[in-house]
């Protein structure tokens, strides 16, 4: 048995690789744009630094460290590879930069992350695939680790993170950050994928799966590393302001049997003072900024559902207007959802089912559990009694969660129960 | 593409849950094939009966073998399957999450071999 002070030292190790493995893949990777290439080299070093830190700390230079390992490697590669020329010449333009790296002090290794990322979300690069190509180059993810949490079998990830990293040399993807005039729908592409890692972590409301849990830390990780070092670009502050509203109810979306509590039941005072604060300052940051965007519109929403800590009661007519703005810029099935939810709250359930029938045979919407979860909540409202048991049953049926699958079971029992 | 989700249990346990427990499952598993049915992905199900009702036949040098018992003693065991007919794997998975069964034993997807 470990004891704290083991894992916190574990913790503290895998933290610092975390922060070196992007760093140097990036670095390594900007000339050969061999991702895979400058991975494999640098992957006995930093599964060295994970045996080695936990026992004897964090180096004072952890890159520094990382590189003479890794150093000694590229060297043994290129010894055994003499046969292929090629390989060889591959190595050798790696071990040469690891000579160069490993003379200096490794402070002075430039920070190519942010490249890496756009890399990684380069419009030539399936969407699918880049928050997992993100997680594993930047954050050093293992392909079977990013399968679970993005329910994909582990040889299919597999497959496909190699495929993508083979094209981004195949296709000659530029290692640089665009400029300017590319740079909006670019980093726009980053968000995304950042999002969505942050999104999977988040779908593990109780957190019970750690893995799951540390993709939405870890996707707050990247959007704060975007954030520092764009911060003159409002919607790169929108999103990590999105991710910490949603982060600071995690906890409050369980009682203490383990029970799913909607938003509407959560307990303010449950909620994370701190990651509040720290969202509503980056929020008003970008708003100063004067270009609104999807980003800081989600974060305005989730915004006003935490000023209910103050207040005492949610402004649902703002948050209707706030995904009136949104549909508008997205077009997304599930905004227009969360709109109409919005509406039934503020002129009736009658008025929010109205706006849902308009989404009706929206193929994206079909399986999407919310969905039907909330027709059958409003379903309850007008009274239409069967219908709501029949919309329950499909989200019942389309909900993994066993939480929430009970949540949802209790509420369709109660349809039928007298009021009080 | 069809696939066979395989849903393995702990039968002792599921023995052990409460009436209101096990309404609940039955509850959830009406609700998840119903979703399918809708979702037009499914093509057949069934739950087994337990186990220990199982027989096992073989032939051994031309004599048969019959034996009482699953045909592996397992803590978990198969107690039903779906057979789903969705575009690809990641379709079979996030099915197979969505089963009750998933939460409390393991799903086993398979492609079909097509003939």
């Amino acid at each position: 048995m470990p004891s704290a002070n083991d894992e916190h030292a574990w913790a503290t190790a895998e933290a610092a690789v975390r922060r070196s493995y992007g760093k140097l893949v990036a670095y390594l990777a900007r000339r050969t744009r061999d991702v895979a290439g400058a991975e494999d080299a640098l992957s006995d070093a930093f599964a060295a630094a994970l045996l080695d830190w936990p026992k004897h700390g964090v180096p004072e230079r952890p890159e520094a460290w990382l590189m003479a390992v890794a150093r000694r490697k590229a060297i043994d590669a290129a010894r055994r590879r003499r046969s292929s020329v090629e390989a060889a010449d591959h190595v050798r333009l790696i071990s040469d930069e690891l000579r160069q790296l490993a003379d200096t002090d490794g402070s002075d290794i430039p920070d190519d992350r942010l490249t890496l990322m756009f890399v990684c979300a380069h419009p030539a690069i399936d969407p699918a695939i880049r928050p997992p190509l993100m997680l594993q180059t930047v954050l050093g993810f293992d392909a079977a680790t990013i399968a679970s949490a993005f329910l994909v079998s582990p040889t299919t990830m597999s497959q496909r993170l190699v495929r993508a990293k083979h094209k981004i040399r195949e296709a000659g993807i530029a290692f640089q950050v665009p400029d300017c005039a590319d740079l909006t729908s670019r980093l726009d592409a980053v968000l995304a994928a950042i999002y969505a890692a942050f999104a999977e972590g988040w779908s593990d409301p109780a957190g019970t799966e750690t893995r799951r849990r540390n993709l939405s830390e870890e996707g707050i990780w990247l959007g704060r590393l975007v954030a520092s070092l764009l911060p003159e670009e409002p919607e790169a502050l929108g999103l990590l302001a999105l991710m910490l509203h949603a982060e600071a109810r995690r906890g409050a979306r369980r009682n203490g049997q383990g029970d799913y509590v909607p938003l509407a039941e959560q307990d303010p005072a449950a909620w994370d003072i701190k990651l509040i604060d720290e969202a509503e300052a980056l929020l008003q940051q970008a708003s100063r900024m004067g270009v609104i965007g999807r980003y800081q519109l989600e974060a305005a929403v989730q915004s006003a559902h935490a000023a209910r800590r103050i207040s005492g009661r949610t402004d649902w007519a703002a948050i209707a207007r706030m995904y009136d703005a949104l549909l508008a810029i997205t077009h997304s099935p599930v905004v227009a959802l969360n709109r109409a939810t919005a509406i039934a709250e503020v002129h009736g359930a009658a008025a929010g089912l109205a706006a849902l029938d308009a989404l009706v045979g929206d193929r994206r919407l079909a399986d999407y559990q919310p969905y039907w979860a909330a027709r059958a909540g409003l379903l309850d409202r007008t009274g239409e009694v069967e219908a709501a048991e029949e919309a329950y049953d499909c989200a019942i049926g389309l909900e993994a969660d066993p939480s929430v699958r009970r949540f949802l079971q209790q509420r369709r029992a109660q349809l039928r129960r007298p009021p009080a | 593409m069809k696939y066979l989700l395989m849903i393995y249990g702990n039968e002792a346990a599921l023995k052990a849950t409460s009436k209101t427990e096990s309404d609940q499952l039955l509850a959830a598993y009406g609700a998840y094939i119903e979703a399918m049915t809708k979702a037009g992905v499914i093509v057949g199900r069934n739950r087994l009966q337990p186990s220990a009702s199982a027989t096992t036949v073989r032939v051994i040098n031309g004599k048969t073998q019959v034996l009482d018992g699953p045909y592996a003693e397992t803590k978990e065991q198969l107690g039903g399957y779906v057979l789903i007919d969705v575009p690809d794997l990641d379709a079979a998975l996030s099915w197979a999450a969505r089963c009750p069964g998933a939460s409390h034993g393991v799903m086993e997807v398979r492609p079909i071999w097509e003939m």
